[in-house]
């Protein structure tokens, strides 16, 4: 707009402001009139079916409220992350429930990002066989259902010879229709103690690492990060683990009688869902990815290339950033999905917090409370993930003047 | 660096140019079928490397599968119904599909219990809906006849459905199955939710009507924040306990109006997307002419709008599609259900893996169409933007 336009007094001048009118022409009126014909028609249903609810629970004498979770649940739990027995309230199992789902969202995601991204940038590869092969993975995986392709992978792990004839790939490791089972370590204190130190040292790495930063931005050098990086998060928790007196104790499966002794078992539920989970998801990831590379342009390779810039720096420092961008929205939704899709467990036998909450309101028969449980446990569990990528996001975006 | 060949192929031996006899032919082993063996997998040692490893996983697994397939498969076995004999099954367990399994089973996988001598019936409709699939996507007929088609297709469906007129005995619905049941709880899932959909992404976008846009919102982040299990629990136990008493409304419709609740909210978003992509000189231009908020809407803002968002449209409703499966935790006879159904009898207990290909391939044959379509419709909108 040019200056004088500006200087313009008839751009200075406010709209007129229209007396009220009691008409259905004022947009005023209509839209409180709307407004208040929506939320009474609305307000009436729900009100309706309140009430119809209300005289039904009286009809069929149905408790209400959550006292329930206090009573003995009664119900076996086949895979608990804490100690969990039928003689525990119901919530604690509804407890064991939450953790099971969390259990498989999480190692989903992992599993799923790696594998989608791996895909998604075979995909791209200059290799024709390898593109094609992954463009027909996504094809195939992304139009079957997922509960098809979790019942197919049960069904496949329940078709596995029986412990006595498990199958035996590597070592002690075995395959049967009671699941996997393979040798792990005896837990003791060091391992903790080496775990913590882990943790400590990521955490003093990622303040090294801010540090080196800020050196770089005063000075221009860049000190070397590696070994540090080394020695705090290989040094530090081997060290803590020698001092603790270095145990190793392994703990392989042994077959007596008709089953295995010790070992650490996946079970084939959790093995069919997690299996089904991380491939149908990983097809839909590796869209996104190659959406993302293919949004950041070529130039920005070039340009990064004639910077000096080695290959790996050019993809970490130029390239991903950007494609981070773009990737990421969608990336949320997909997080999302697995979390929801977890829900499938309950087809396969996995419990699942559905499962959990789904025999509670058959033996309770307090179905609103059980399907509450249900809803509150996702909404929190969405809402969460939602708020961390939104906060993650808004870190990679671009930051504009 | 070396001058290249062509160059001075055209210098003479007296050291004047001469003309070259027409242009020469690029090296043979840069075109043809070799030339792109090389571009595009003998490119470098690691790319060699890599197509090996590859090719050799490829062959092994596709031998593995056609002997167990094909070569080692039990196609036939003696006996029916209850008096069938599947040793010949059990035999080659592991090795050796068992075909057997479809050829006895696929009536009951693809129609449920509908009565035999009229299954001709189911498999009509799943002709009609096949015909309205592909008479919907084809442009020519996208005009106002489209909603008659689709009533008229609708009406047919529900006649031979439930029969009990034209001199077709009436089949209850308890005994309804199989892939007619996932046609219909998509199909009339997604023609319910598009237009609910289409209100409440309107609904969203009303900042004059801060109570209806709050209403939207919360409905759309409450179903999106949920899975669609929760909602078919809500509707098989739940539902009955909203309804004054002695008023009764089936168990598959019931589950249908939780897919279409469920459905809707994710195609607001879609459709607000559209909305959102709109230029806001459309909005004001229609408002200049002075269109009242529906003609505006109807005329000038969703024709536009929904053009925008066909392809992620697609993509819903083959995300739809392929959710409808999820009836079958609610006990409802999809043809997912059937399929897992029909492995239950001894005999054929342990044969799950061929009872669920076959319906992998029916479910792979409408979405990969549907996807397709949706693939060539992105085309051939962002034609204008190719170069």
């Amino acid at each position: 707009m040019p200056q004088d336009a500006i200087a313009d007094p008839r751009y200075a001048r406010a709209a007129p402001r229209r007396a009220f009118r009691l008409s259905w022409r004022d947009p005023t009126v209509r839209s409180v009139v709307w407004q208040i014909v929506i939320i009474g028609l609305v307000g009436f249903v729900v009100w309706w079916l309140v009430a119809n609810t209300m005289r039904n629970l009286e009809v069929r004498r149905i408790a209400t409220g959550f006292g329930f979770l206090d009573r003995e649940a009664g119900l076996p739990i086949a895979e608990a992350l804490i100690p969990y027995t039928p003689a525990d309230t119901y919530a604690r199992a509804l407890l064991v429930g939450i953790l099971n789902t969390l259990r498989v969202s999480l190692i989903g995601i992992v599993l799923a990002t790696i594998l989608g991204t791996l895909i998604g940038i075979a995909r791209l590869s200059q290799n024709w066989l390898l593109a094609k092969l992954a463009a027909v993975y996504v094809e195939l995986l992304r139009d079957l259902p997922l509960l098809l392709q979790l019942l197919f992978w049960y069904a496949l792990m329940q078709g596995l010879p029986g412990p006595r004839q498990a199958l035996n790939p590597v070592g002690s490791v075995y395959l049967s229709n009671r699941g996997i089972k393979f040798p792990w370590l005896v837990w003791e204190p060091a391992h903790t103690a080496a775990l913590l130190a882990l943790l400590a040292g990521g955490a003093a790495l990622a303040l090294l690492a801010r540090r080196f930063k800020a050196l770089q931005m005063a000075t221009g050098v860049r000190p070397r990060l590696w070994p540090w990086a080394l020695a705090l998060l290989v040094g530090l928790p081997t060290a803590v683990w020698a001092v603790m007196g270095a145990p190793v104790a392994i703990d392989a499966p042994v077959l007596r009688g008709f089953n295995f002794q010790g070992g650490a078992t996946i079970t084939p539920e959790f093995t069919a869902l997690l299996l089904g989970l991380v491939l149908y998801t990983a097809a839909f990831i590796a869209e996104i990815v190659r959406a993302g590379i293919l949004a950041v342009h070529t130039g920005q390779w070039e340009a990064a290339g004639a910077l000096g810039l080695t290959r790996g720096q050019q993809l970490r420092l130029i390239i991903l950033p950007q494609a981070l961008r773009v990737i990421i929205p969608p990336m949320t939704s997909q997080y999302l999905n697995i979390t929801k899709n977890s829900s499938l467990a309950v087809a396969v036998g996995y419990q699942d917090i559905v499962s959990i909450a789904n025999t509670t309101l058959n033996q309770t028969g307090q179905a609103i409370e059980g399907i509450a449980i249900i809803m509150a446990v996702y909404l929190t569990i969405s809402l969460s993930i939602s708020l961390f990528m939104n906060w993650y996001n808004a870190r990679v975006a671009l930051k504009e003047r | 660096m070396t001058p290249p060949p062509a160059q001075s192929a055209t210098i003479g031996a007296t050291g004047m140019p001469v003309r070259a006899e027409g242009p020469r032919r690029p090296p043979a082993l840069s075109v043809g079928p070799v030339g792109w063996l090389r571009a595009n997998l003998f490119s470098s040692w690691l790319n060699t490397a890599v197509t090996m490893v590859l090719v050799y996983l490829v062959v092994s697994w596709a031998l593995g599968l056609i002997s167990w397939g094909v070569l080692n498969a039990v196609w036939d076995v003696p006996g029916t119904g209850p008096r069938v004999d599947t040793s010949a099954c059990r035999a080659v367990r592991g090795e050796g599909a068992c075909w057997a399994l479809i050829g006895e089973k696929y009536r009951f996988i693809l129609f449920g219990l509908y009565p035999f001598d009229e299954q001709w019936r189911p498999a009509l409709v799943v002709a009609i809906f096949v015909a309205l699939y592909i008479v919907s996507a084809m442009r020519r007929f996208w005009n106002r006849w489209l909603g008659l088609i689709w009533l008229v297709a609708l009406t047919a469906i529900g006649v031979l459905m439930w029969g009990g007129v034209f001199g077709l005995p009436f089949v209850d619905q308890e005994r309804w199955g199989g892939l007619p049941i996932t046609l219909i709880l998509s199909t009339f899932g997604i023609a319910f939710a598009f237009p609910l959909s289409i209100l409440v992404a309107l609904g969203r976008r009303q900042t004059a009507m801060p109570a209806v846009k709050a209403l939207c919102v919360v409905y759309i982040e409450l179903i999106r924040g949920v899975p669609l299990i929760s909602l078919l629990f809500m509707a098989s136990v739940m539902f009955p306990l909203f309804l004054p008493e002695g008023m009764n409304i089936d168990k598959l419709l019931r589950a249908q109006v939780a897919i279409i609740l469920f459905a809707a909210a994710y195609l607001a978003e879609v459709v607000r997307g559209g909305l959102q992509a709109l230029p806001k000189g459309q909005y004001e231009a229609a408002e200049a002419l002075g269109l009242s908020y529906w003609q505006e809407t109807g005329l000038i803002i969703l024709p536009q709008a929904l053009r925008l968002v066909i392809p992620p449209l697609v993509n819903t409703f083959i995300g739809m599609f392929k959710d409808t499966s999820l009836v079958l935790i609610i006990g409802i006879f999809d043809l997912l259900n059937t399929a897992k159904t029909s492995i239950i009898e001894p005999a054929w207990q342990g044969f799950g893996v061929e009872a669920y290909l076959f319906v992998s391939a029916i479910y792979f044959v409408f979405c990969f169409a549907m996807s397709k379509y949706s693939q060539d419709l992105e085309t051939e909108f962002n034609r204008h933007r190719r170069r």
